[in-house]
């Protein structure tokens, strides 16, 4: 008997250390964190956005997390101007952080692609924007209406005549794809002037 | 008493011309339990598969399907991985687990309606689970995207897990808790605390990473992991038919396996937004990993030196030592991993998926097909229906995983020092990677004919069709003599069919 309860206790004291100073501190010691400027919190539209990111799985092909000069070449492709800090991330429920750059970099998108035209039609058919991308389409964000149909209030898909519908039908974007576009322009890493000190500290 | 004084041998090898019957007894206790987590896991095993090729050769027709919501990319993957970790791992490693707790202890497994009924409530909740990812309810946070409803079907069923291996454990017979059984008891301690702890609605933002990453990389350490040593453990001195080369190493592997890897997991996150502390913490653990692997390595090493012309007849002991041979592989290259300098390159690549599915398949995965050709015949009475088949799933997923893996590590370092150039135009980059995905493509077709092998396989010996087969299911003839400290007088195999020797 002595033996199993010196198995079970010390497996339940080596995973409650670990879970404490894992999971809970980091809990504690950055809840007074405070949200890096431009940081704010979602709107109605962004929020609704950001479920469609999470829903479609864009976290297996791209990460959130820009790495600081000295680890990685994130700033000099471009991917933002700074590394990531927990304050950019205060108002994420979901944590997108990701594991995986089949695709860039998004944590600074918004800096680097803002038109609004081009994330639709690359949601739409990113091969249409990006020659030989492995980037899923998302067809199904769209909606394909006769021209005539379209009313003033809806936002058709610029395309190339290669990827547009055939006749006189244009593309246009259902309140999803318009919400993810929202939500990607709330990725945007403002510089920080505390000369990257929290790059380094952090 | 026997077993202690000969402390590296598994008991009911102690005795092994004692009594026969008790082991058939305790064997015919656990045979309910063991079909319905074996075969439900073998289902998940093939619907995952399914999934993981849809996922695969997405990379390249990536305009197929793509009009299907619940057939993107972004939602099959992770049914993928949900489907193989809760559904296919799990549920196998429950299965072993449920026979080697009952003949470890030597004692008629406890419970057994207990077992049934969770193994229908895993089954309902990965099918939830799975169903709600594809249908869009995907929490989106990795390793635990089903959504919570799931997990309302998934914690219960481990709870009664629980509840049936401590009954059993409360009557055992053995008085010597061999090495096996340590690692069980551990895991079923810390499966379900691992999955309660994550589920807690405490978590946002970067905390909530870090939560993440403790829970994902413990699941394989401290769920998955140890059924898989407890099996190598056992069958492998159990087929070659001598102790364990040294109880001690064994302890000491224990121990520091517990202390260590529950704390490597946020080396996921070396270089982002976390405290140093953090990172410093996994790195320094992920270093000292080491030395677990190094001494099950050893051991193992030690254990089979000599008897390696056994690998040839025996189909559990070629898949087992395959696995832990996999498992010495992926532990070291983990600890590679962690270091800074490594990481930097390898960090969000293609060789993080090929290193992952070095730990699930060809250790873990590997090691459960080696266990369930050894425990099916002596739950079932009945034997493997034909050793060309069960060849072909060995070549099959040997070759594929290997096939994978080499594939997507070559690729992903490629991706990685490519991605450290910003000279480098990213859509070259994607470019390149696409000859090695598709290898994965290939070798994933592969892995998956062995699948669908393994599961006619396991149909046949579960509704006992066909002839009833002779002796043993081995690769080829048996010299006489390479088995016989089992079953002696020959008798054993005849009272009781079996995979490799005595009941
Ligand atoms: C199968 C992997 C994959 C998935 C899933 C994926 N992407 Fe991509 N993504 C890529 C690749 C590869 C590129 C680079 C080529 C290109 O521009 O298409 C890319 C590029 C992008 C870019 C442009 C980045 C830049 O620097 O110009 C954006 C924005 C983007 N993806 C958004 C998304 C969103 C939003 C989702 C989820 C709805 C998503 N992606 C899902 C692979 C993926």
């Amino acid at each position: 008997m002595t033996r199993i309860a010196l198995i079970f206790l010390g497996a339940f004291a080596a995973i409650a250390m670990s879970f404490t100073a894992l999971a809970l501190l980091p809990r504690m010691q950055l809840s007074t964190i405070e949200p890096t400027p431009g940081t704010t919190d979602y709107t109605y539209d962004e929020q609704l956005g950001r479920e469609v990111y999470l829903r479609e799985g864009c976290i297996y092909c791209h990460s959130q997390q820009v790495r600081p000069e000295g680890f990685g070449a994130d700033i000099r492709r471009g991917w933002g101007g700074r590394g990531s800090r927990p304050g950019d991330y205060v108002f994420d429920e979901t944590h997108q952080l990701g594991t995986m750059r089949t695709g860039p970099d998004l944590h600074d998108i918004a800096s680097r692609q803002p038109s609004r035209d081009w994330h639709l039609a690359h949601l739409y058919q990113p091969r249409s924007v990006s020659p030989g991308s492995v980037m899923p389409a998302y067809p199904y964000l769209f909606e394909v209406k006769k021209k005539s149909n379209v009313m003033a209030s809806e936002v058709t898909v610029p395309l190339s005549p290669e990827y547009a519908p055939p006749g006189d039908s244009v593309v246009v974007a259902t309140e999803e794809a318009l919400a993810l576009y929202d939500y990607l322009m709330t990725l945007e890493l403002e510089p920080l002037n505390d000369g990257g000190a929290q790059d380094a500290a952090n | 008493m026997p077993d202690d004084a000969s402390p590296g041998v598994p008991p009911d090898v102690a005795d092994a011309n004692a009594d026969v019957d008790w082991r058939r007894v305790v064997d015919a206790s656990t045979r309910w339990p063991v079909i319905a987590f074996v075969v439900s896991a073998t289902a998940w095993l093939v619907i995952g598969s399914l999934l993981a090729l849809i996922a695969s050769f997405k990379f390249q027709f990536p305009d197929w399907w793509t009009h299907q919501a619940w057939l993107t990319f972004g939602r099959v993957r992770p049914a993928h991985l949900n489907t193989m970790i809760y559904g296919w791992i799990s549920m196998a490693g429950v299965g072993v687990s449920a026979w080697l707790w009952a003949r470890l202890l030597k004692t008629r497994l406890q419970g057994r309606w207990m077992l049934l009924l969770s193994a229908a409530l895993w089954n309902l909740g990965v099918l939830v689970g799975t169903i709600g990812i594809l249908a869009g309810y995907s929490r989106a946070i990795e390793w635990v995207e089903m959504p919570y409803v799931a997990f309302a079907f998934i914690v219960p069923a481990m709870l009664l897990v629980v509840a049936s291996f401590i009954q059993t454990l409360w009557q055992r017979h053995a008085r010597h808790l061999y090495i096996s059984v340590w690692y069980l008891g551990a895991a079923i301690l810390w499966g379900p605390l691992l999955v309660i702890a994550i589920l807690l609605p405490i978590y946002s933002g970067i905390p909530e990473a870090t939560a993440n990453w403790w829970y994902a990389h413990n699941i394989l350490g401290l769920w998955i992991t140890p059924p898989g040593l407890a099996a190598a453990y056992y069958f492998i001195p159990k087929v070659i038919g001598r102790p364990v080369h040294s109880y001690h190493l064994s302890y000491l592997g224990f121990w520091t396996l517990a202390l260590f890897y529950n704390w490597a997991g946020v080396h996921h996150l070396v270089g982002g937004p976390v405290p140093q502390w953090v990172a410093t913490v996994s790195i320094v653990f992920s270093a000292m990993m080491i030395i677990p692997v190094i001494v099950v390595a050893v051991n193992h090493h030690l254990t089979v030196v000599g008897h390696f012309e056994k690998l040839k007849y025996s189909p559990t002991l070629r898949f087992v030592v395959f696995g832990a041979m996999s498992y010495t592989a992926v532990s070291l290259q983990g600890s590679l991993q962690s270091f800074r300098y490594w990481q930097e390159v390898t960090h969000f690549t293609h060789y993080t998926i090929a290193h992952s599915h070095l730990g699930v398949y060809a250790f873990a995965t590997m090691i459960a097909f080696g266990a369930i050709y050894y425990i099916m015949p002596r739950v079932t009475e009945w034997e493997w229906g034909s050793k060309r088949l069960v060849s072909l799933h060995f070549w099959t997923t040997g070759l594929g995983i290997g096939a994978y893996f080499t594939a997507l590590t070559i690729g992903g370092v490629i991706q990685g020092f490519q991605m450290l150039n910003p000279d480098v135009a990213f859509l070259d980059i994607v470019d390149d990677t696409k000859p090695w995905l598709i290898v994965r493509s290939v070798s994933g077709t592969l892995m998956t004919i062995g699948h669908l092998v393994f599961a006619y396989l396991l149909v046949q010996i579960v509704l006992k069709r066909g002839e009833r087969p002779e002796g043993p299911t081995y690769f080829h003839p048996v010299p006489e003599g390479t088995f016989a400290h089992v079953g002696g007088d020959g008798s054993r195999s005849v009272r009781t069919p079996s995979a490799d020797q005595d009941g």
